[in-house]
């Protein structure tokens, strides 16, 4: 059994997010305000309406934007690219290649060739069930298949911080239970932080032990929740009493992000 | 009802609808290749019974007969002919190839190269090249080089814009990954732009490939023999002018054939580059 992650409030600072700010085109504030403690170890969910700025928030993280006031500090210096790695809504493979040359690719724009990174590529896959798929192109997976090997290819470099936005939201309720499960599994083997941006509440409470609930127009957090149960979670914990309760007390504050943004 | 047992062996169980399917995808298997074939035969059939009941002079209409005839004894005319007509094409589409795609590469690499010189491309391939053609007769000292550049005019568009459509068609999230993990310029090119674009490029060649063949032909009418030697549409060319409709029409047949195996090999190209991941090249069930 993986170790349990040290209580929330006593683990290393990994990433500080200070009076975050982002506007776009002079007059829409996309994000106002935003301040955010990321901790080693943290699974910490986004979860607002559209328009929140949830995702906004990933892509300024992953320093494909940047604030317009505010600042993103990264603890222990200025992260490189092997520190992130990150899960779209979409699967993102690239058509033209094997499930394990889309898992080789953060390893190959770092120059390593695909010999040197087998064992590593190999091994992300078999933690996502796929090993046996790594010669198949992506059009003959399914789609939670695909997001497996998405999320293999986030996780290979062992990166400090994985980011996900809405990486389920597309599948099925099925799979995508299944794939909350495996997620966690896969969380507490690798030991990463995660950030993962949701509009389920359901999901966010299952996966996650910090939320930060998020309101539109402007996009700004208006409360952040602790889920204190336990890791590991299992089925069991989705039907107990203790999760209905969660639930409820997210949904509460999701429907007073959704009031506010009225 | 009964489950089977899947260790014994089961026939396969096909209902009606399953096998009238499986008769008619059969049917049309065969029908693909033998009604054009029937259709060609009935139609040379036809103007050979027409040639010889109306009594078409064969300086008018040559009947199949006596072009087949032609096609024989003329062949040693013939044969070199298709040489310098193919040698003109091929090697005007792989200049078109490398042009059309180097300068894709730069419009897509260079903004300001893209603003500047797009609307000439532009302006270069909607003037009728045979407008231009002898211009080019008159300022390019080399005949041959005249006629290259002829059909090269007409053969490189297609590959430019459909390359350029293509390198900037790559997903854009897969374009957000490939910065977030600090992929360079020449990686960015290599690994994501020419796959994305590769089968927008296929698509031009097949267009560029029966371009060059028109390209050559009208270099071949407006240059002439001077420059490349005699070609197929030279020949097609004199042999109007002397009423030898039967070497006419064999040459035509010729140049027919040429484009039609140019247009096959082009589609085999891109079939065999494609067919492992791309929608366009995979058999559906």
């Amino acid at each position: 059994m993986a170790p349990t992650p040290p209580p929330v409030g006593s683990r290393p600072r990994l990433l500080d997010m200070t009076h975050v700010e982002k506007v776009f085109g002079g007059d829409v504030v996309a994000l106002r305000d935003m301040n955010l403690a990321v901790n080693e170890g943290d699974f910490i969910s986004l979860l607002g309406p559209s328009g929140c700025g949830k995702s906004t928030a990933l892509r300024l993280i992953s320093d494909l934007i940047h604030p317009t006031s505010g600042s993103i500090r990264w603890v222990g210096g200025q992260h490189g690219s092997d520190d992130l790695g990150v899960v779209f809504q979409e699967p993102t493979l690239m058509p033209w290649a094997t499930v394990a040359q889309n898992v080789w690719l953060p390893f190959r724009l770092k120059g390593k060739t695909y010999a040197s990174v087998k064992d590593e590529i190999l091994e992300a896959l078999k933690l996502v069930g796929l090993e046996k798929f790594q010669n198949a192109y992506p059009r003959e997976l399914s789609g939670g298949m695909k997001m497996r090997v998405s999320i293999a290819r986030a996780m290979v470099t062992k990166p400090r911080l994985i980011l996900m936005d809405e990486p389920f939201a597309a599948l099925d309720e099925i799979t995508r239970f299944k794939l909350n499960n495996d997620l966690l599994e896969l969380k507490a083997k690798i030991g990463c932080t995660v950030i993962f941006v949701t509009h389920s509440v359901f999901e966010s409470v299952f996966l996650s032990d910090r939320i930060v609930v998020m309101a539109a127009r402007p996009g700004r957090v208006i409360r952040e929740l602790t889920v204190d149960a336990p890791y590991p979670r299992h089925e069991d914990f989705r039907t107990s009493a203790e999760y209905a309760a969660f639930c409820r007390e997210t949904s509460d504050a999701l429907h007073i992000a959704i009031g506010e943004a009225a | 009802m009964t489950i089977a047992d899947p260790a014994t062996n089961v026939p396969p169980i096909r209902d009606e609808e399953e096998l009238a399917r499986a008769r008619t995808a059969h049917i049309h298997r065969v029908a693909k290749w033998t009604l054009p074939s029937l259709v060609m035969v009935l139609t040379i059939l036809a103007w050979h019974l027409y040639v010889t009941i109306a009594e078409v002079p064969h300086y008018i209409l040559p009947g199949p007969v006596l072009v087949a005839q032609k096609m024989v004894e003329d062949w040693a005319l013939l044969w070199p002919a298709m040489i310098v007509t193919s040698r003109l094409t091929l090697l005007a589409l792989a200049m078109a190839v490398v042009g059309g795609v180097a300068l894709a590469v730069a419009f897509t690499q260079s903004k300001w190269a893209e603003m500047s010189f797009f609307p000439y491309a532009v302006i270069l391939q909607v003037t009728p090249v045979i407008a231009v053609a002898p211009l080019l007769q008159v300022y390019v000292e080399s005949a041959f080089v005249a006629a290259l550049l002829c059909a090269w005019i007409v053969a490189f568009f297609p590959i430019l814009s459909n390359t350029t459509i293509g390198l900037k068609s790559a997903d854009h999230n897969l374009s957000d990954l490939f910065t977030i993990y600090g992929a360079t310029r020449w990686q960015r090119l290599r690994y994501l732009a020419a796959p994305s674009a590769l089968p927008f490029f296929l698509g031009g060649l097949k267009i560029a490939g029966g371009l060059a063949l028109i390209g050559a032909v009208v270099a071949e009418f407006v240059i002439g023999r001077a420059g490349t030697g005699l070609g197929l549409a030279s020949t097609l060319l004199e042999a109007s002018y002397r009423f030898n409709f039967g070497r006419l029409y064999a040459a035509l047949i010729l140049i027919s054939l040429m484009g039609v195996l140019i247009f096959a090999v082009m589609s085999l190209i891109s079939h065999l580059s494609l067919r492992k991941w791309h929608e366009s090249a995979i058999k559906r069930e």
